[in-house]
């Protein structure tokens, strides 16, 4: 990690859903413009993890934590801090495709048009730009004003993509985003995530270790709620330092 | 074996048979009530105004008047009863809060129509000083159809997947725009159907308006939300009950029957069909 | 900025949903401020009298046991009535009709629903009376039993649509198990699904019973309305909802009589009320469990 910078931090972070602690003493500094694979087995607190970054986890009655948690070295969860403005920071793709049930070009609109842009010939170029960089234009300029329910579930997801890079943020959280594709959907979504890096720093929760080899530049091992390992990712991969990593990548559990 | 049979078969049959029982003399109401209302049922009947208490003439003021007091109840209540969903719905935590309005919004849909009646009574015609009138009427009425209208429009609100909720925030929208732009537009149609059934009920009860608003015989228009009105349900009430020749008003007591049956009817099967075609047609 | 306009609308909506807590106490607030003389002058003592006479030259009486009386009457026939039909017909309709024939039963029932209490009020006064009159060879058709009738068919929508929801979420799992097992489909129906869905059920029946003991319109028009203490079926009654319609009409604001229907109306919310708490809680527990 020398010549990275540090775009999102979190130290010694505790969280519990009630009384139950899904995250456990997590320090973890992830580098800027980089592809950061989260792996483990279902139920490890990869997603809550994840959701840290974008306070997601707060619209879950009942949920607190403990330990902070920094993006450009700035705490994200002090109160004068709105999540709104840290949301348009940090875009998020989730496991389940979520098209709007509106028309393409509004999916794509909507963040724009929520953060004030109004003037149609704008809104116009950032749904051309979005859906580009998303490489969904192609199949789509002709039909934007089709419902975007109406998409395969790969273009789905890729829409919601472009959804997520029209607010033009810096991180790009993804929540599982191939997993409930097919595989060719799935390499489109994985050749998208390398060209992506070049401009944003990505975060990605996968349940598929070759996904993970494949795509990311380091990878983070999570175990019942306790971070395991963290590093480059073919080290990782190669020759992990704990026990736990070595079973777990062998297939040995999960 | 075939002994089981028989009985599973005899069974199936008896509990059908109690099925239809009930069918048949559902029918035989509106089937009673349309046959013997069809011909009084006429231009002059819908349009004109009642003459010697009603033995005669039309029945356009109570019409008009329920048309008023439904109208009424339901511009408060419909306003009311959806804000309630959605906070409901989108902002209470769960807790003691949220378990109290709960439980108030059940012990309104069971308070009696009548004690309702006497409520408005007591708080809107004697208290507010507003007398019987259609506003005294239309609130008490609004009040009674209130949890009608938040239980379906929390459920049309429940039936918008959370996924659109969660994609709109991580876009950083904020909780309210997220509710304007990405719920509500798809919860409306919902809420809608709710408040038809709403306005069903207030349109055939009569209870409530017996204490609040409704005039005997007033064969005018109302002018002002202070007037008192005759309604279609009392109105049926007096014909059968008090008027002096009642079994000579047989036919215009079908009559209003008829037209009362029908005005709810349609607000029922309208608010039936709506609901199964948006169930239908929205597909996450 | 934005953040006050969020706070503002949060503060507009919980002000919208305690409308409906305000509202309950405002019922109660109002029943009692109305009725309250009534404890200082003839004294609350009037009431626990048999005899309903609010209208007479030597003395009036206001002894609520007769409306009590006559409301229990019709209420338990009309639970009588009303209860194999509202759990058979869910039955039928949640577990034996399919297709077309639940595709027509469940809106009818909802329709049912809907028909204005003054509609089957009217249709009892015209035919069912004249009807059981002739049946039973009686004096007067006008009796607890044609109102009891009247009011379990308007219950009867409310018993089986909550009866069928509660049978329709008993698990698939348990009746395949007992179909599996070799039950037929009733036996099946009868020991394992209806047992599963009994706690529904029997909420369904005690809404069915509060709908039933605020009913009005119907038990005014069909029940005779004689204020005596009896509990024969085919004898006149006389409510304590349909002498609050009945008589709140004619009587001086803030008479004794006035006051006295204000108690009656607190009698009648307090047992609807008890009613309803208890459904509700045996309905949550069972959603829950």
């Amino acid at each position: 990690m020398v010549r990275t910078n540090v775009k999102m931090e979190m130290r010694a972070v505790n969280f519990y859903y009630g009384n139950t602690q899904a995250l456990f003493d997590v320090s973890i500094a992830i580098p800027e413009k980089r592809v950061t694979a989260l792996i483990g087995p279902s139920g490890c607190g990869k997603s809550t993890f994840l959701r840290m970054f974008n306070r997601m986890n707060d619209i879950i009655d009942g949920t607190n934590h403990t330990g902070e948690v920094m993006i450009d070295g700035e705490s994200i969860y002090q109160n004068n801090n709105s999540s709104a403005e840290l949301r348009k920071k940090v875009g998020m793709v989730f496991q389940k495709s979520n098209p709007f049930p509106k028309s393409i070009f509004e999916n794509v609109a909507y963040g724009p048009k929520i953060h004030g842009i109004k003037e149609r010939t704008q809104l116009q170029e950032i749904v051309e730009n979005s859906l580009k960089a998303a490489a969904l234009w192609e199949e789509v300029k002709d039909r934007l004003n089709k419902n975007a329910t109406n998409l395969s579930g790969g273009q789905q997801q890729r829409l919601c993509i472009a959804r997520a890079l029209a607010v033009e943020p810096d991180i790009l959280l993804m929540d599982e985003p191939a997993s409930a594709l097919d595989p060719k959907s799935t390499t489109r979504i994985e050749n998208l995530i390398s060209e992506l890096q070049k401009n944003y720093t990505i975060v990605i929760v996968t349940h598929n270790m070759q996904q993970a080899a494949r795509v990311s530049n380091y990878t983070a091992f999570f175990y019942e709620g306790h971070l395991v390992e963290f590093d480059k990712t073919n080290k990782i991969f190669t020759t992990p330092i704990k026990q736990q990593t070595e079973d777990y990548i062998t297939g040995r559990f999960g | 074996m075939r002994n089981k049979k028989v009985t599973e078969y005899f069974l199936i049959s008896l509990i059908r048979l109690v099925t239809y029982i009930v069918v048949a003399i559902v029918g035989y109401i509106i089937i009673d009530i349309f046959i013997k209302g069809l011909p009084t049922l006429s231009w002059e009947f819908i349009s004109g105004f009642p003459r010697r208490s009603g033995a005669e003439g039309g029945i356009l003021p109570a019409i008009v008047g329920t048309i008023c007091l439904v109208t009424g109840a339901i511009s408060v209540a419909l306003p009311l009863g959806m804000t309630s969903a959605i906070y409901l719905t989108e902002y209470a935590k769960q807790g003691r809060f949220k378990e109290i309005i709960g439980l108030a919004i059940s012990t309104l849909a069971g308070v009696p129509s009548i004690v309702f009646g006497l409520f408005g009574l007591g708080l809107f015609v004697l208290f507010f000083g507003f007398g019987a009138s259609i506003l005294s009427g239309s609130l008490t009425l609004a009040f009674m159809i209130l949890p009608t209208i938040i239980v379906s429009s929390e459920e049309a609100l429940r039936a918008v997947p959370v996924t659109l909720r969660e994609g709109s925030l991580a876009l950083g929208a904020s909780k309210w725009q997220t509710i304007a732009r990405n719920v509500l537009p798809y919860a409306l149609p919902g809420m809608f159907t709710g408040s038809i059934l709403g306005i069903g009920r207030a349109a055939g009860e009569t209870a409530p308006i017996l204490l609040t608003v409704a005039a005997f015989y007033l064969p005018k228009l109302p002018r002002s939300i202070f007037d008192q009105v005759m309604a279609l349900p009392y109105h049926l009430y007096v014909l059968a009950t008090q008027h002096p020749e009642a079994e000579k008003v047989l036919p215009m007591q079908y009559g209003t029957a008829l037209v009362l049956l029908l005005l709810v009817i349609l607000f029922n099967l309208s608010a039936i069909i709506l609901r199964n075609r948006f169930r239908k047609k929205i597909q996450w | 900025m934005t953040n006050w306009r969020e706070k503002f609308i949060e503060l507009l909506l919980i002000g919208a949903a305690s409308a409906s807590i305000l509202i309950v106490l405002l019922i109660f607030l109002f029943l009692a401020k109305e009725a309250f003389p009534f404890v200082l002058d003839p004294g609350i003592k009037e009431l626990l009298g048999s005899q309903w006479i609010p209208v007479s030259f030597k003395k009036e009486v206001f002894g609520i046991l007769p409306l009590i009386t006559g409301s229990l009457l019709v209420t338990a026939l009309a639970t009588i009535i009303m209860i194999p039909f509202g759990v058979l017909g869910a039955v039928y309709i949640a577990e034996i009709a399919i297709g077309r024939e639940r595709a027509f039963l469940k809106p009818f029932i909802e329709i049912m629903a809907g028909i204005p209490s003054v509609v089957i009020g009217f249709f009892g006064l015209i035919i069912l009376s004249p009807v059981l009159k002739k049946i039973f060879q009686l004096n007067t058709g006008l009796t607890a039993l044609s109102g009891a009738i009247l009011l379990a068919l308007m219950a009867i929508p409310t018993v089986i649509s909550i009866s069928e929801d509660a049978i329709r979420s008993v698990p698939k799992s348990y009746k395949e198990a007992s179909l599996a097992l070799g039950a037929s489909r009733l036996q099946t129906i009868f020991k394992v699904v209806v047992p599963a869905a009994l706690p529904g059920i029997i909420a369904a029946v005690m809404l069915g019973i509060g709908r039933v003991v605020g009913e009005t319109m119907v038990v005014l028009m069909v029940t005779g309305n004689a204020a005596k203490i009896t509990f024969n079926p085919f004898e006149s009654v006389r409510t304590m909802t349909a002498t609050i319609a009945a008589e709140m009409g004619e009587v001086a604001f803030g008479s004794d009589h006035y006051q006295a229907l204000f108690w009656v109306g607190i009698v009648l919310l307090s047992v609807t009320f008890g009613l309803n708490f208890i459904a509700q809680k045996v309905l949550t527990r069972y959603r829950m469990g």
